[in-house]
């Protein structure tokens, strides 16, 4: 069980400085997040690209504005709970209970969602006959390679994850690389090594198919692809990857008695407080009149929930607001010297 | 105005006047219709906004930019004539326009 002044849920741009916000005025926090990085859409969806709105900064990526993040919480001994996702909310008494699928327990009089449009998922195969070799023989990510040798891998999808693994698996396996159209949009270094690769007979690419059907009675054994132009190909088969991107999804948030708005939370714009006390969404999941879905809105809202946390987890302590140019105390927290 | 067809997978039909300057998912959106998320609020950053539009449109719908086509492969069963709703602007030329939803967005 750890106990911490506040949890904070999502480790994009939002969860990030809110816990500066929270360090900053001398409480301590815990930030988890289903990812195994921080950065949140930032660095999911468009690490590479161009953000111009943040304030004093003309032109950053999603990347950069990660790295500054969490540059800025260096002074900071903050825990990451990386990979791990919240599933359970429950109260007990003033505080609340907060259980990951990992089995990892945290008590807190204050959560702050932070979670964007919820946990990012791999996207899967359409096609529901997948389900029951999910996790056996058909994979969204790759924990153990080590299983593939010798054997062979059909992968699915036309980008970076996909390009990167039919290179790496073409060394020890048996690779046919199957994508729904003829471009792919992964790196030009790694698609000229797989087309090098198709050469010498390691790769075999087959361009606009898509999966059809899988066949196989408990261990798959073969799969059809279809193509543009309806024709069949069966392929035989004991691995099926498929790497589609990650989609986002609500999961567990739905089940905690907020007020959901869509795929919203709806708060006060005071403490950004949901309707049940002690916990507060921020960023873009949250919802509120005249909400606006940009990094610098979820920068205002964590900077005022900070505070509201302050009074739940410092019940005889009155908070008192100060400047980081002229506080004592924040310089301490921030280990810079004084004047 | 301009009025948008929106199908859902099941064939249900809402035939709505969206603003001319407004995206088709926008339109969407802001009238309640099941089956069009956008999740990201029309950045071309997450395929919830997928629609498929039969082929005599093509020509009418402004062109793809080169990132939608990614966020496509990203997209639940994306087809030849898939289109992120975001995408495409409303304006008098697509007066009537048909567009269909796939079974799900994500």
């Amino acid at each position: 069980m750890i106990k911490t002044d506040a949890l904070i849920i999502g480790a994009g741009p939002t969860g990030l400085f809110t816990a500066h916000q929270l360090k900053i005025i001398g409480l301590n926090c815990e930030i988890v997040d289903n990812l195994d990085r921080a950065g949140g859409q930032c660095i999911e969806l468009y690490p590479d690209k161009p953000i111009y709105d943040i304030p004093a900064i003309p032109e950053c990526t999603g990347e950069e504005l990660t790295k500054n993040l969490l540059d800025q919480l260096k002074p900071f001994n903050i825990s990451f709970h990386l990979g791990e996702r919240v599933d359970e909310l429950k109260k007990n008494e003033t505080n609340w209970e907060v259980k990951t699928n990992r089995g990892k327990t945290f008590q807190t009089p204050n959560v702050i969602i932070a979670g964007g449009v919820g946990s990012f998922e791999p996207r899967k195969f359409s096609l529901k006959e997948c389900e029951k070799f999910e996790d056996k023989t058909i994979f969204y990510s790759i924990k153990n390679k080590k299983i593939f040798e010798g054997k062979t891998v059909s992968i699915f999808g036309g980008g970076d994850s996909a390009l990167d693994w039919a290179v790496e698996l073409a060394k020890n396996s048996k690779v046919n690389l199957i994508h729904r159209r003829d471009e792919f949009r992964g790196a030009q270094a790694t698609l000229d090594k797989v087309h090098e690769l198709k050469k010498s007979g390691k790769i075999e690419l087959f361009t606009k198919y898509q999966l059809k059907t899988v066949k196989g009675n408990g261990n798959l054994e073969s799969i059809d692809i279809e193509h543009e132009n309806k024709e069949i190909k069966k392929l035989e088969t004991d691995y099926v990857l498929g790497f589609f991107g990650l989609i986002m999804q609500l999961g567990p948030i739905a089940n905690w008695g907020l007020n959901l708005n869509k795929k919203t939370v709806d708060v006060d714009t005071e403490k950004f407080e949901t309707n049940q006390k002690g916990i507060y969404a921020i960023g873009d999941i949250c919802n509120y009149p005249g909400k606006l879905k940009l990094i610098l809105s979820g920068f205002h809202e964590g900077a005022l929930a900070a505070r509201a946390c302050f009074k739940l987890a410092r019940p005889n302590e009155k908070y008192r607001f100060e400047f980081t140019t002229s506080s004592k105390k924040i310089k301490e927290r921030l280990g810079v010297k004084g004047d | 105005m301009t009025k948008i067809i929106y199908v859902e997978h099941n064939g249900n039909s809402h035939s709505v006047d969206v603003e001319n300057g407004l995206s088709v998912m926008e339109g969407a959106v802001q009238n309640n219709i099941p089956g069009i998320d956008g999740d990201c609020g029309g950045g071309m950053s997450c395929a919830t906004c997928h629609v498929y539009v039969k082929e005599e449109w093509f020509d009418k719908l402004e062109k793809k930019l080169d990132g939608e086509e990614d966020m496509l492969d990203q997209a639940y069963e994306p087809k030849k004539n898939s289109r992120l709703s975001c995408q495409l602007t409303v304006s008098d030329e697509l007066e009537g326009l048909i567009v269909n939803m796939p079974e799900k967005q994500v």
